[in-house]
C-alpha cells in the first residue's frame, strides 16, 4: 500500500465511521447513465445556473442597488455630470473601472440567456419524447416552476441597472400590476413604496433577485436532480433497452469526466461570448427617466412572447360603475400566460386521463409515434412563436420594409389561425413518418441500384435493414383506444356518460396510427416474393 | 384466420466494438498526448488572463475584424478565461472518450411502488400516530389550533402593510394647476408660443416653485408633449379646440396603455406612436387611438398664455393620466 493510498483510506474511513457513507457511495459511484446528446440539455441549465451564481456574486461586490440620485463623475465621458441613480452609476463603474467587470456582466447576461434557452429546449425534449409520464410527473411540475421563476428572475435581473431600457420594462410591469381588478393600485403602491418609480423598487427586487429566488432555485434544482437520480434516467428505445433496465455508462469514471468536462465547456463558451459579444450595453441607453424612451424597446427573448401578446391585443377596456377593467392588459399580460402555464403543468395528468394509461414509462417515445402529443406541442410552439415574432414587430417591420400595421394584423390573425393548422400538418407528418418506418422495416433500405429484370422490368434493389434498426423502429406500443361504457349492464345510461364519451373521443384521436410492421407481415411479404 | 401476430424481436445489446486505443498502445499514447496538450492550452489561457489583468491598460482599444474596435483588456481577460475553461473541458471529455472504458453497462430498474404490506403498515402507523395524539377525540384542540394557525398566517401580511402608502388620489392627480407654466425638459425654460414653429414638438414639465425639487415620480405623471400644427389642421370639438392655443396642443406624454413615454412623432401624418406597444394616436383628433392596444386617447391638457405671454395650463388634467386602474371612473 502506498502512502497516498493509506492517507486516502484513513480519510475515507474517518468519514464512514461517522456517516456510514461507504455503502451508499459504493452503490452510487457505479450508477448507470444512458447517453444521448439531448440529455445534455438539462446539464446546460444546471451549469449555466452555477455560472450565474459565480458571476452574480462577483457583480454584487460593486453593484449598489439604490435609487438614490447621484451625479456621475466616472470614466465614461458622454454621461459625465448627469443625474442618475446609484444603481446605474455603479453598473457603469463595474463596466468601465472594475477590471473584468464588463466581462463578468456580459458572462452573467449571456449565462442567463443560455439558462433560459436550455430550460425551454430541455422542456421540449422532455415533452416530445414523453419523458414526463409516470413516474416523473413531479419533476415535470418542478421543471415548469423553474421555467416560470427563470422568466421572473431574468426580468428582475436586467431591471436592476436602472437604465432607460430596463426602467421602461419596470414601467410596463407596474402597469400590469395596476391593472389587476380591485387590488391593483394597492399592490402597485406597496411594491413601489408609493408612486412609480419611487426609490424602493430596485433595492427590493435586488433582494429578491440575489437571495430569495436563487434560494428557491437551489432547492428546486436539488429536488429535481435527486428525483432524476432516484428514479434513474429515461432512455431511448433500442436493442437491449427495456422498461425494466437502464443501459449506459457508469458514473465513475466515464460520466464524471464527461459531465465535469461539459461544465467547463459550457463555462468556456459563455466566457467566449462574454469576451467578444456585447450584450446590454447600458451606457448607450442612459439613465432612466419616465419622460423618455428609446425607439425599438425590446425585452429579453424569454419575455418577448409576452410583450408580443400585449402588442397584438385588441384595444378593449370596460368602464362600468365607476371602475375600469383593462382587458388589453389583463388578457395578454395575466390571463393567457396563466392559462398556458397551468395547462403546461397539468399536461401529464391530462394526457394520462385521456389515454387511460396509468403505467410507469422509462422508454422514451419517438415523437412520430405519438402524433397527437407531438401535434399539440407544435401547436403551442406555433402560438408562442407568432407571439414572439410580434414582440419584435417594430424591428421586423423595419428590417423587411413592412408596416407595423401589416405585422400586427399578421400576428392577430396568425395567432388564432396558425396553431390549428400546425396541429393538423404535424399530425399528418407524424403518420407519414410512421408509414415510412413501416415501409423501411418491410421493404428495406433503398440502395439506389436499379436492376433490369429478365422481363425487361426495372426494379430498385432494396437492402434489408439490421435487426437492431428494425427493433428500434417497431419496439413502441400502439395502444388501443379506450372504450368506456356509455350504458351500464342493464342498458341504462350512466350518469358519467358525457365524460366517458369525451374520453373515448380523445382516446380515439390519440390512438390513430399506421400499424407498425411485424414479423408476420415480413413473412407474408417473403411468401409473395 | 385467428393466427397470432408475431412482433419483431429484440436482438439484444449489440456486441461491443473496441476502439483503437483499447488495443493499440501507440494510439493510446497519442490520445494521452492529445489530452495533455489540451490541458496545457488551458494553462496558456490562464497566463493570457493574468497578463491582460496586469499589463494591458483598461482604456487600450484594439481592432478585431467582425467585432470592430473593442477593449483590449476585456478581450484578453475573456479570451484567456474562455481558453482556460474550454480546454479543461475538452481535455476531460477527450480523455473519457478515448481512454476510459466505453463498454455500456446494464443496470436493472425496480418498481417504485412499495409492496402492499408496507403500504398498509404505513397507513396503520399514521392512524396510530393520529389517534395517539388524540386529534379525532379532542375537537376543542383541533379547532383552537386551526384558529391559532390561521390567525398567525395574517402576521406576515400585516407586517408587509408598511411597504408603501395607500394610493388615495395619487393616481388621479398630477402637479399641473391652473396657471402653472410649461417649461422645457431639459432646461426648465418657460415657453412662448412663438418659440415653437409649426410642426415642432417640445417636451415640457410644470414649472417648479422656488426651492422645489423635481423627482422622477413627478416626471412620471407630469410629462407633457407640446405639438404645434396649423389651427386649420385640427379636427376637434369646439371645446377641445378651445384647449389649444394658436395651433399648439398639449398631451400627457405618458401612454394611456402601459405608461411608456409616447415619444415618436411623425410630422407627415401627425401621428404619435408609443415605441413600447405601437399604440398610435392622431394628434389632429385629440390623440384618438387609431391603431394598437391602447384603449383611450392621451389626456389633453387645457393650455393658454399668461399675462407675460408664456404658455400655462388653464386647468389641471381633467382625467387621470397613464395606464388604467380599477378606481379610474372613465
Amino acid at each position: 500500500m502506498t502512502a497516498r493510498e493509506r492517507i486516502a483510506g484513513n480519510v475515507a474511513g474517518y468519514v464512514d465511521d461517522r456517516t456510514g457513507a461507504a455503502k451508499w457511495m459504493k452503490k452510487n459511484l457505479t450508477k448507470v447513465f444512458p447517453d444521448h446528446w439531448s440529455f445534455l440539455l438539462g446539464e446546460i441549465c444546471l451549469y449555466s445556473f452555477i455560472i450565474l451564481l459565480l458571476s452574480g456574486t462577483f457583480l454584487t461586490f460593486w453593484f449598489d442597488p439604490s435609487q438614490r440620485e447621484v451625479i456621475y463623475d466616472g470614466g465614461y465621458q458622454p454621461l459625465s455630470g448627469l443625474k442618475m441613480s446609484a444603481a446605474y452609476a455603479s453598473t457603469l463603474h463595474i463596466s468601465f473601472e472594475v477590471r473584468g467587470g464588463l466581462l463578468m456582466r456580459q458572462i452573467h447576461h449571456w449565462a442567463a440567456l443560455i439558462f433560459m434557452v436550455g430550460i425551454v429546449v430541455h422542456l421540449l425534449r422532455v415533452f416530445f419524447t414523453g419523458a414526463f409520464r409516470k413516474p416523473r410527473e413531479f419533476n415535470w411540475i418542478i421543471g415548469v416552476g423553474l421555467l416560470t421563476l427563470g422568466i421572473v428572475e431574468g426580468f428582475l435581473g436586467y431591471s436592476l441597472p436602472d437604465d432607460l431600457l430596463s426602467g421602461t420594462g419596470i414601467r410596463i410591469a407596474e402597469a400590469i400590476i395596476q391593472a389587476i381588478p380591485l387590488v391593483g393600485s394597492y399592490i402597485a403602491f406597496f411594491a413601489f413604496g408609493g408612486t412609480f418609480p419611487g426609490e424602493s423598487f430596485i433595492p427590493r427586487i435586488y433582494t429578491v433577485h440575489v437571495l430569495l429566488l436563487p434560494g428557491i432555485f437551489l432547492a428546486l434544482i436539488t429536488v429535481h436532480l435527486m428525483l432524476v437520480w432516484y428514479q434513474k434516467h429515461t432512455q431511448f428505445p433500442g436493442p437491449g433497452r427495456t422498461e425494466k433496465n437502464v443501459v449506459g455508462y457508469p458514473l465513475m469514471p466515464v460520466y464524471m469526466a464527461k459531465a465535469g468536462g461539459f461544465f467547463f465547456i459550457v463555462f468556456g463558451v459563455t466566457a467566449f461570448l462574454g469576451a467578444v459579444a456585447s450584450i446590454n450595453p447600458i451606457w448607450l441607453y442612459g439613465p432612466y427617466t419616465p419622460g423618455q424612451i428609446s425607439a425599438g424597446s425590446q425585452p429579453d427573448w424569454y419575455m418577448g412572447w409576452l410583450d408580443g401578446l400585449v402588442r397584438m391585443s385588441p384595444p378593449l377596456e370596460t368602464h362600468a360603475f365607476g371602475h375600469t377593467i383593462s382587458w388589453n392588459i389583463l388578457l395578454p399580460g395575466l390571463i393567457l400566460p396563466g392559462l398556458m402555464f397551468t395547462g403546461l403543468a397539468l399536461y401529464p395528468f391530462i394526457e394520462s386521463w385521456a389515454t387511460g394509461d396509468k403505467r410507469e414509462h422509462h422508454l422514451l417515445d419517438r415523437p412520430r409515434n405519438t402524433p397527437n402529443r407531438t401535434a399539440i406541442g407544435v401547436m403551442a410552439l406555433t402560438f408562442t412563436m407568432v407571439s414572439l415574432l410580434n414582440g419584435g414587430n417594430d424591428i421586423i417591420a423595419q428590417q423587411f420594409h413592412l408596416t407595423i400595421n401589416q405585422m400586427m394584423w399578421f400576428s392577430r390573425i396568425g395567432v388564432v389561425v396558425l396553431p390549428p393548422i400546425a396541429f393538423v400538418i404535424t399530425k399528418r407528418l407524424c403518420l407519414s413518418l410512421q408509414r415510412a418506418d413501416r415501409d423501411l422495416v418491410l421493404h428495406g433500405r433503398e440502395t439506389g441500384r436499379l436492376v433490369r429484370m429478365p422481363s425487361g422490368e426495372f426494379v430498385e434493389v432494396h437492402e434489408p435493414i439490421s435487426a437492431e434498426k428494425a427493433w428500434t423502429l417497431t419496439s413502441h406500443e400502439q395502444i388501443a383506444p379506450l372504450e368506456l361504457p356509455l350504458e351500464d349492464g342493464a342498458g341504462v345510461r350512466n350518469p358519467g356518460v358525457l365524460k366517458n364519451k369525451l374520453r373515448n373521443r380523445i382516446s380515439r384521436a390519440t390512438a390513430v396510427a399506421v400499424p407498425k410492421a411485424t414479423e408476420t407481415d415480413r413473412r407474408e411479404l417473403d411468401g409473395h416474393h | 384466420m385467428a393466427h397470432e401476430i408475431e412482433p419483431i424481436k429484440d436482438p439484444g445489446l449489440p456486441a461491443h466494438v473496441h476502439r483503437r486505443a483499447d488495443s493499440d498502445p501507440i494510439a493510446a499514447q497519442r490520445a494521452e498526448r492529445q489530452v495533455a496538450i489540451l490541458f496545457g492550452l488551458s494553462a496558456v489561457g490562464t497566463l493570457l488572463l493574468i497578463y491582460s489583468y496586469i499589463f494591458i491598460k483598461s482604456n487600450t482599444s484594439i481592432f478585431i475584424p467582425i467585432i470592430g474596435n473593442t477593449g483590449a483588456q476585456q478581450l484578453g481577460l475573456g479570451m484567456g478565461m474562455a481558453i482556460a475553461l474550454f480546454c479543461i473541458g475538452a481535455g476531460a471529455i477527450h480523455w473519457a472518450k478515448t481512454l476510459m472504458p466505453d463498454e455500456e453497462v446494464i443496470a436493472q430498474r425496480h418498481e417504485f411502488r412499495s409492496d402492499d404490506e408496507d403500504r398498509s403498515e404505513f397507513v396503520k402507523t399514521v392512524k396510530a400516530g393520529a389517534s395517539a395524539a388524540g386529534l379525532g377525540r379532542r375537537p376543542l384542540i383541533k379547532r383552537s389550533l386551526g384558529v391559532a394557525l390561521g390567525l398567525s398566517g395574517l402576521t406576515p401580511l400585516l407586517l408587509l402593510r408598511d411597504l408603501g402608502p395607500l394610493p388615495k388620489d395619487n393616481l388621479q392627480k398630477t402637479s399641473w394647476k391652473p396657471g402653472t407654466r410649461l417649461v422645457t425638459d431639459p432646461g426648465d425654460r418657460p415657453i412662448r408660443p412663438e418659440d415653437l414653429e409649426v410642426g415642432a414638438v417640445a417636451q415640457t414639465l410644470p414649472q417648479l416653485a422656488p426651492g422645489e425639487e423635481r423627482t422622477l415620480n413627478n416626471i412620471g405623471k407630469d410629462a407633457v408633449l407640446l405639438i404645434r400644427l396649423r389651427p386649420e389642421e385640427f379636427n376637434l370639438t369646439p371645446e377641445r379646440l378651445s384647449w389649444t392655443h394658436e395651433g399648439i396642443i398639449a398631451f400627457s406624454k405618458i401612454c394611456s396603455h402601459m405608461g411608456c413615454a409616447v415619444a415618436l412623432y411623425e410630422q407627415q401624418t401627425k401621428h404619435l406612436l408609443c415605441p413600447c406597444h405601437q399604440s398610435t394616436f392622431d394628434v389632429t383628433r385629440a390623440a384618438k387611438v387609431i391603431f394598437g392596444p391602447a384603449a383611450r386617447p392621451l389626456p389633453q391638457l387645457n393650455i393658454t398664455v399668461d399675462s407675460e405671454g408664456f404658455l400655462v395650463a388653464r386647468t389641471p388634467f381633467t382625467e387621470p393620466i397613464g395606464p388604467s386602474f380599477w378606481e379610474r371612473s372613465s
